[in-house]
């Protein structure tokens, strides 16, 4: 590019180095990326988490992180070189200028204050705007992100306000100087999908309004291509390229784009439907459940049969892990049981017999924590197998060994092993192999590939379909995740606060005439085309402005 | 507020119930001390009839229950009981002494507490440096000293040389002022003895909290350093800080035994240790009592505090 386009632009980063410290050493986290970004535009950074896209989006900053560093490169913003100025002028422009909005809304508002001071602080403190002004200009951002009562909600403590309603209040600080640049990191990753387009078009709309220019960071291709003019693919560090959205979407030029464009079309072959006779597995049988006086749980029952998998879909508060919960024990139903093999399991774990409790084990969303850090996966493993099938010594030892095969980890390299020393997607297939290691009929699997990335999940979702024809096991498959769904369920239960409110098979769920609510979960769902939320925006605009 | 008021309520009715079971430690615990008062008051040449005699005058034949059972309906009447050395009621003898212990602690609270928290914050501010860990080490060093050896060092260095009395004998005549002055040097070894703790409670507080995204977020709306600790973390710090405080005024209170003796101040830890040895146990028996009435409300107190400063409680759902 010439030098006059340099010129025009209002943020260039070139050939950022970015270095990050872990055991001593420095290692660079950010190789070398050139960006750049003209008044009003919108660029996407994609990639999996590592790639360094938020690290890139908070060098548009100045900023690093504690622990990282800055080790080449420079970053033009205004024609204000942001890694030569002081410290006051890089205060200056933060919030006023380049105004940032993190992924979690709920951790980043401050617990402290309510929500109107926090978004009165910049507007004061940069100077623009007295407090009076600030508040009022509060308020009409509010209303224009379409937040209930916006002229009250700003006087709430954060915890009195839901996330899908924080994220929209953090866009509308980011707002407040109205700044020449925002910085969206993930924004919506966190949000359930029907949360989620509120979110997507609240931003959109105005980022549109204002004329902002946006980079915006996420690992959901198909939510950038709704905002970004322009998409760059990051991979550890490094560019893989940068197109127009469109053509990036339409012809995408590297292996590892069109790989990640790939993941998304992944699914398991239709198996046949089952015989009418076959005897279920798991039974769940009118069961409604409570937390104190509140029932979370209302009259569930399903089937889950040998061999195959029913995923438990919904929002965050529909009650689907509470059935994990019911399943498994920890939770006693307050009306309702738990059959396995057509006989009642007792409604809490502690009573029921060990043979019982080896039937049914859990993976979990959370690998990290779920993982004793403490042990090796020798351990980890070989725990269940000797509990609950008493193995011991050499058999033991193969065992462990023919477990960690069967979760395509090379034993001699990984034994001895501590969950640190693993990627997120591993520790995942260690989760899977302690579960297996009790051999069990029946694993719930609680969200476990919302924590990882997309290529990495279509891995452990392959890997759990491999283990189903192999070993013919059962899985209750709890996720809020759709495409998760359609890849790999045979019947699919629809959850909304607490009551099913569509069941059956998967062709016939996600086949119309759909339940208002099944619709409106596979309306929200982001598609690849970018035209899809300007659609839904103008059905949105439309119903706003019909009269009632 | 509704759970607030609850939640006291319930921390109150434990606090007596705590205090019960102190009653009960601090009665076996005079009641192990070798000796009596009737042994001391009538030294050893006295017959054994004539110590019988006065042992019955003062009730201390009957058994160890019963003289317990008196003692705990009389305290909960608020009658303290009298004082076996010179027959005044106790409750008289600790009226005269409370206020200066009160006073002593409250002065000392005045100078620790802003002290600590100005050093805490300005230590999380300019956290790893040279500063930093000045103020970590002089208050480490000044903590790992026992109190009555500091107390000895300062009247070296500052009563010896004449700036300040040695001694600190108020009445209830002295002047604000001149007891200000006279109560200058223990008030200095309280300072010195608590402001360590509190004030690395209130960098460690601080600086557990700069990891997380909220900060993280105030530094990229580009506000000061200064303002980044001050008005986003210290907030959300104030509970473990509370905390803390309340611990070492509780210990200001009765703690100050040793240094009461050393300064020669009529306080109610002198009170504590001449009852003590002159077996005087009923007067014994109600200072111990009334410091763990102030180590139990204090706490309280910061409870309350620690709830009251976490929105989360204070403004529910």
């Amino acid at each position: 590019m010439t030098s006059k386009e340099n010129g025009s632009k209002l943020l260039n980063l070139t050939d950022i180095w970015i270095e990050g410290q872990s055991n001593g050493q420095w290692t660079p986290l950010v190789r070398g990326v050139n960006l750049s970004l003209h008044r009003g535009e919108v660029l996407g950074l994609i990639g999996e988490s590592g790639a360094g896209k938020s690290t890139l989006g908070l060098a548009a900053m100045g900023f690093t992180r504690d622990g990282c560093r800055f080790s080449g490169g420079s970053v033009r913003f205004n024609d204000v070189d942001l890694l030569k100025t002081s410290e006051a002028e890089k205060r200056r422009l933060r919030g006023r200028s380049i105004a940032y909005v993190a992924q979690s809304a709920a951790a980043s508002f401050n617990p402290a204050h309510r929500l109107i001071s926090q978004h009165c602080e910049m507007p004061v403190k940069h100077g623009v705007m007295s407090r009076d002004d600030a508040a009022r200009d509060g308020m009409e951002l509010y209303r224009r992100m379409r937040l209930p009562n916006p002229t009250e909600i700003g006087f709430r403590y954060p915890h009195q306000v839901s996330g899908g309603q924080l994220q929209r209040a953090m866009t509308a600080m980011a707002m407040s100087c109205r700044p020449d640049l925002i910085i969206f990191d993930e924004p919506t990753t966190a949000l359930d999908v029907t949360t989620q387009i509120e979110v997507l078009r609240a931003i959109r709309r105005i980022v549109t309004d204002f004329n902002t220019a946006a980079i915006y960071i996420s690992h959901d291709l198909a939510v950038v291509a709704q905002m970004a003019d322009r998409i760059k693919v990051l991979l550890r560090g490094e560019e893989v390229e940068e197109a127009e959205t469109r053509t990036m979407l339409s012809q995408p030029k590297e292996d590892y784009t069109k790989s990640l464009w790939a993941v998304r079309s992944y699914a398991r072959d239709v198996r046949p439907p089952l015989a009418v006779d076959k005897p279920a597995l798991l039974q769940v049988a009118g069961v409604t459940a409570s937390y104190g006086s509140h029932d979370v749980l209302t009259d569930i029952s399903f089937d889950v049969h040998p061999a195959r998998t029913v995923a438990v879909v919904g929002e965050s508060g529909s009650g689907k892990s509470t059935i994990a919960r019911v399943i498994t024990g920890l939770l006693r139903p307050r009306i309702g049981q738990v059959l396995l093999d057509g006989k009642t399991l007792l409604a809490h774990y502690r009573d029921r017999n060990r043979e019982e409790l080896r039937q049914v084990q859990m993976i979990y969303q959370m690998a990290d924590t779920a993982l004793n850090p403490k042990l090796r996966l020798r351990e980890i493993i070989g725990r269940p197998a000797e509990m609950y099938l008493g193995l011991k010594g050499k058999q033991l030892q193969e065992r462990i060994r023919a477990l960690l095969r069967m979760i395509e980890l090379e034993p001699d390299k990984f034994l001895d092993r501590l969950p640190s020393e693993l990627s997120g997607g591993q520790k995942q297939r260690v989760g899977i192999a302690r579960a297996l290691a009790a051999e069990p009929k029946l694993i719930i699997c609680d969200e476990v590939t919302s924590a990882l990335d997309q290529i990495v999940a279509e891995g452990v979702l392959k890997l759990l379909d491999r283990l189903q024809a192999e070993l013919g096991l059962s899985y209750v498959f709890i996720t809020h995740d759709l495409a998760t769904v359609r890849a790999i369920a045979d019947d699919v239960i629809v959850m909304q606060k607490g009551r099913v409110v569509e069941q059956g098979m998967k062709e016939d769920v996600f086949q119309p005439p759909h339940h208002p609510y099944t619709a409106r979960l596979l309306a929200s769902v982001p598609q690849m085309d970018p035209d899809w939320l300007t659609r839904s925006l103008e059905k949105f605009t439309d119903s706003l402005d019909s009269p009632q | 507020m509704e759970r607030l008021s609850v939640i006291i309520a319930k921390r109150l009715a434990l606090g007596i119930l705590t205090l019960f079971v102190i009653s009960l430690i601090i009665f076996s615990a005079t009641e192990m001390l070798p000796g009596d008062i009737a042994q001391t008051v009538l030294g050893q040449s006295a017959t054994p009839d004539t110590v019988a005699a006065f042992r019955r005058e003062l009730g201390l034949d009957q058994s160890a229950p019963t003289r317990y059972l008196n003692w705990l309906t009389g305290v909960a009447h608020g009658d303290l009981g009298m004082s076996l050395a010179n027959r005044r009621p106790v409750s008289e003898l600790i009226a005269s002494r409370v206020g200066n212990t009160i006073f002593l602690s409250a002065y000392a609270a005045a100078i620790a507490v802003p002290l600590s928290l100005i050093l805490g914050i300005l230590s999380a501010l300019y956290r790893n440096t040279t500063f930093d860990r000045s103020v970590n080490v002089a208050a480490l060093a000044a903590i790992s000293f026992p109190e009555f050896f500091v107390a000895y060092i300062l009247v070296f260095f500052l009563a010896q040389t004449g700036y300040f009395p040695s001694m600190a004998n108020v009445d209830a005549n002295t002047a604000f002022g001149e007891k200000l002055y006279k109560t200058f040097l223990p008030a200095l070894t309280l300072t010195l003895v608590v402001t360590a703790h509190m004030m690395r409670m209130t960098r460690a507080s601080i600086i557990n909290l700069l990891a997380l995204p909220y900060i993280e977020m105030a530094r990229l709306k580009g506000m000061s350093p200064l303002r980044v600790i001050v008005y986003h973390a210290v907030p959300n710090a104030l509970a473990p800080i509370i905390t803390v405080i309340a611990l070492n005024l509780g210990w200001l209170i009765a703690g100050v035994v040793v240094v009461e003796v050393v300064f020669v101040y009529p306080g109610l830890g002198q009170l504590m240790v001449d009852s003590v040895s002159k077996r005087d146990l009923p007067v014994a028996q109600a200072v111990a009592l009334l410091f763990a009435a102030a180590y139990v409300l204090l706490n309280l107190l910061a409870d309350v505090l620690g709830m009251i400063t976490n929105p989360g409680l204070s403004h529910p759902k």
